[in-house]
């Protein structure tokens, strides 16, 4: 029966080609729209590091006090008024105090980098500095080697691992470890090679947070690159600052990150009131004069309080949605209009014996077939769509490239039920048709 | 014309009648909405920067493996960026306009007062900037050459200077009497000191404002500090005679390799470009909602076509019977005319609450601005338009329906 009611509403769709056609077309494009920035939305908003992300924080800590940054402009500010990186100085005492498991304070920078093979160009590398612990706390996969230990952080060891694009680059993607990658002039032992680890949005550097072209390549020791005088590329400063290395290090400038593993409810706990003791301290000592503030926030609760997912998304889903709606409202018109004009043949095969049920059956298949091929034509326009919204975000994210079979169900999912759904009212008003006395206005 | 036939006929109609009516409805609430934000990406995507961008590029320049003549280099760069035919002037800049990196520091003219501070971006530079730029000065003077001094970073040790340039609209906010010039500003958070000594008629900070104008009216906020930058990395800001850009854009690489090779120039950009970039986003956005807007115009006009012709073919003996009984085809157009209009009436009423609805999502969550009146007056209009329009040709059909159709059983 599927297969007769199959072949009966192609044969409707024949007999009215065009109608048919912008139907699905306006599905499609529906579908299309909003699949599209759905994907964005999701990839946007994703967990970067699941199993993880409740258990990783990042501290703030108020070292400005109730600075006056004017009217003039929201740029600098945040919602609870505390600044989003540290000093120097609160990221190695957080760092020498211990209290997580795992900790690594970090700061990105860029390196030259001069490749040993003279017939290669010298390039730039985003490169970041940070301690050992960092690839076990953030699950970094090596290809080759491993991490440097914490003696070497101690003892400012100059090594480095790099990624495996830099790998492939600089070595044509043989085991490196061991050998030697000039960066700013000097001479590292390359200890691990990272296996592809990209997560996204990248927690740790909001700054590149989508574009794979800006993560790092280079992964060096904080406290080395501190001895090497590497400066940050982000650096803010409100209070006085005098010259020279020194004088920044010691300065409130900000510039540097520190992220903790705290693996229990209690170590959270603990480390908080680690926070607040440190910030009292540092008011006992003079260098705060005003109330201790401090934060600690999880990977989501970072993303949620730097708002990471664009307005421009969000407004795009939310268009999409009410666009899909118009097309949705717009095939079940056009659907009905088909149904209610069909109400004669229908009586015909009522009248002849066929019942509500085989009625229904029927326009539901018809309805159905319409909102495959619609889905269908959407999955296309969903596929040019992220290729269009590469302008949102850059050539090289991989937002553009998430559309994983998870998202490709939804979308399905997504257009037959509401085709379905749109056409099951039609459906229901044809099946209710009074075969005789339809039969006898005619 | 009388209106309660027409009510009763889509009484008989009711959900075909508010299938119309809803995707007015939702048509005219996205309208409104993504038409105020084209409007205002558009303006903007098109913000003066102040330089001359047209004539503009800038080289990325880093020096490898730390030479110890980074000084005498860059001076040899300039002299041979300059005998490019073409270029008209040089300036080596730690940061640029349209480039989203820049230094921002405090300045007042009332130290005693942290409450009178400001921010703004300061750009380092020579006598040449300003010419480089295209940016024009409307008081005061430019840098003597003599009181410019070299800086390898503005960490490290900073002569004194003799003055800086400040735009005219932070001009404005250091001294609201208009009276900025020989004013010493001290400047947050190095403790310079130095007197203001020309005001800049425009030139941009290097990082642009978003649609959430975050970066409010300190947009247009910047100095220029007379420190030429010789650190290991900047870039060389070439301006060159009109016409010229291409020739001197392909040269200048071969021609700073031939002052040294160890180094790395990453970009050679058109400042043009370096707008399209900066501004992708917004224009992305613009080119969304201008599509989706044209669409869900097509959409539902087709969706009205669709609904009035089976409409129209429904009540054809209709028709014919109200031809018979006297009525003219004008009266037969009209009644269709003024049907879509009572549909596309209680569509727009709804339409005007999602339109507000929308927006009052937008201030919530973005902090932007309020719908204008006009926006929404604009969207009704069109909304009518779409209607009237749409509805013609299967009014014109039904018009077209001969008297005798009455007679006829089928």
């Amino acid at each position: 029966m599927f297969g007769y009611y199959f072949r009966l509403s192609l044969r409707s769709f024949r007999r009215n080609i065009i109608l048919t056609g912008l139907m699905v077309l306006a599905i499609g494009v529906g579908i299309g729209a909003s699949m599209t920035t759905l994907t964005i939305y999701r990839a946007m908003a994703a967990d970067p590091i699941p199993g993880k992300s409740a258990r990783l924080f990042t501290p703030q800590i108020d070292n400005y006090g109730p600075v006056n940054l004017g009217s003039d402009t929201k740029a600098f500010q945040t919602a609870d008024r505390l600044p989003v990186s540290l000093t120097y100085i609160d990221a190695v005492a957080f760092m020498r105090a211990h209290a997580a498991p795992r900790q690594a304070a970090m700061y990105a920078t860029n390196v030259a980098v001069t490749p040993a093979d003279t017939k290669q160009l010298p390039f730039r590398a985003p490169a970041r500095a940070t301690y050992a612990d960092f690839f076990a706390m953030f699950d970094v996969p090596f290809e080759y080697g491993a991490p440097w230990s914490a003696q070497d952080d101690a003892a400012r060891a100059p090594l480095v691992v790099i990624t495996r694009q830099l790998n492939d680059r600089l070595f044509g993607g043989a085991n490196s470890v061991g050998r030697t990658v000039t960066m700013n002039g000097d001479p590292y032992r390359v200890v691990g090679v990272m296996d592809s680890w990209n997560p996204e949005p990248r927690f740790y550097d909001l700054n590149n947070a989508f574009d794979a072209g800006g993560a790092d390549e280079v992964y060096l020791p904080f406290t080395l690159a501190i001895a090497r005088q590497i400066q940050s590329n982000g650096l803010s400063c409100l209070k006085s600052v005098g010259s020279g290395w020194q004088a920044l290090l010691a300065s409130e400038c900000i510039w540097t990150s520190v992220w903790v593993e705290l693996p229990t409810a209690a170590s959270v706990r603990a480390y908080r009131s680690f926070l607040t003791n440190y910030g009292n301290a540092q008011r006992d000592s003079g260098r705060f004069h005003w109330p201790t503030h401090v934060a600690l926030r999880n990977v989501r609760q970072w993303l949620a309080y730097r708002q990471v997912v664009s307005q421009d998304v969000s407004t795009l889903v939310l268009v999409s949605f009410a666009f899909l709606a118009v097309c949705l409202l717009n095939a079940l018109g056009l659907m009905l209009a088909k149904f209610m004009a069909r109400l004669g043949q229908v009586s015909v095969r009522r009248a002849l014996g066929a019942n509500q049920r085989a009625i229904l059956a029927q326009c539901v298949v018809e309805s159905g077939t319409l909102g495959l091929t619609g889905a269908a034509v959407g999955l296309g326009f969903t596929l040019l769509g992220l290729g269009l919204a590469r302008g949102l975000f850059g050539d090289s994210s991989a937002v553009l490239t998430s559309l994983n079979g998870g998202d490709v169900a939804i979308a399905i999912a997504v257009s037959v039920c509401t085709t379905m759904l749109a056409g099951l009212y039609p459906s229901w008003r044809a099946s209710r048709v009074q075969p005789a006395w339809q039969l006898k206005t005619q | 014309m009388e209106i309660r036939p027409i009510l009763s006929a889509l009484r008989r109609n009711k959900v075909g009648a508010c299938l119309i009516a809803l995707q007015i409805a939702v048509t005219l609430g996205i309208l409104c909405n993504a038409f105020y934000i084209v409007q205002q990406r558009r303006a903007l995507v098109a913000r003066p920067s102040g330089v001359d961008e047209a004539d503009v590029f800038t080289v990325s320049n880093q020096w490898v493996g730390n030479p110890p003549n980074m000084a005498a280099l860059q001076r040899a760069d300039i002299a041979a960026l300059r005998a490019i035919p073409g270029v008209r002037d040089v300036f080596p800049a730690a940061s640029v306009p349209l480039s989203n990196s820049a230094m921002t520091l405090g300045i007042t003219t009332n130290p005693d007062n942290p409450r009178s501070m400001h921010i703004a971006a300061a750009y380092l530079g020579d006598e040449h900037t300003l010419d480089t730029l295209g940016a024009r000065l409307v008081a005061g003077r430019n840098f003597a050459a003599s009181e410019v001094h070299e800086l390898d970073g503005i960490f490290g040790s900073r002569p004194p200077i003799a003055g800086v340039l400040v735009t005219r609209d932070l001009a404005h906010k250091l001294a609201p009497d208009g009276q900025i010039l020989g004013r010493v500003v001290l400047l947050f958070p190095f403790q310079i000191r130095a007197p203001v000594i020309g005001v800049i008629d425009r030139l941009q900070v290097p990082f642009v404002d978003g649609p959430d104008n975050k970066i409010g009216n300190i947009v247009e906020d910047s100095m220029v500090l007379p420190y030429r930058y010789v650190g290991d990395a900047y870039w060389y800001v070439v301006r060159v005679q009109p016409g010229a850009l291409d020739a001197a854009m392909r040269a200048a690489p071969g021609v700073l390799a031939g002052v040294s090779h160890a180094r790395i120039i990453e970009k050679v950009r058109a400042m043009s470009e370096a707008r399209r970039e900066i501004y992708r986003a917004d224009r992305t956005m613009v080119q969304m909602l201008t599509v989706v807007c044209a669409v869900l115009l097509a959409v539902t006009a087709f969706g009205i076509v669709g609904l009035t012709s089976y409409w129209v073919s429904q009540r054809r003996r209709q028709i014919g019977i109200r031809r018979t009984l006297g009525a003219t085809r004008v009266a037969i157009l009209q009644y269709f005319q003024t049907e879509n209009l009572v549909i596309s009436i209680a569509g727009i009423l709804v339409g005007l609450a999602l339109a507000l609805g929308g927006n009052l999502w937008m201030v919530d969550s973005f902090s932007t601005a309020r719908l204008p009146l006009a926006y929404l007056v604009g969207g009704v209009l069109t909304m009518l338009a779409l209607g009237q329009l749409a509805v013609l040709w299967p009014a014109l059909r039904a018009a077209s329906v001969p008297p005798a159709i009455a007679t006829r059983t089928t």
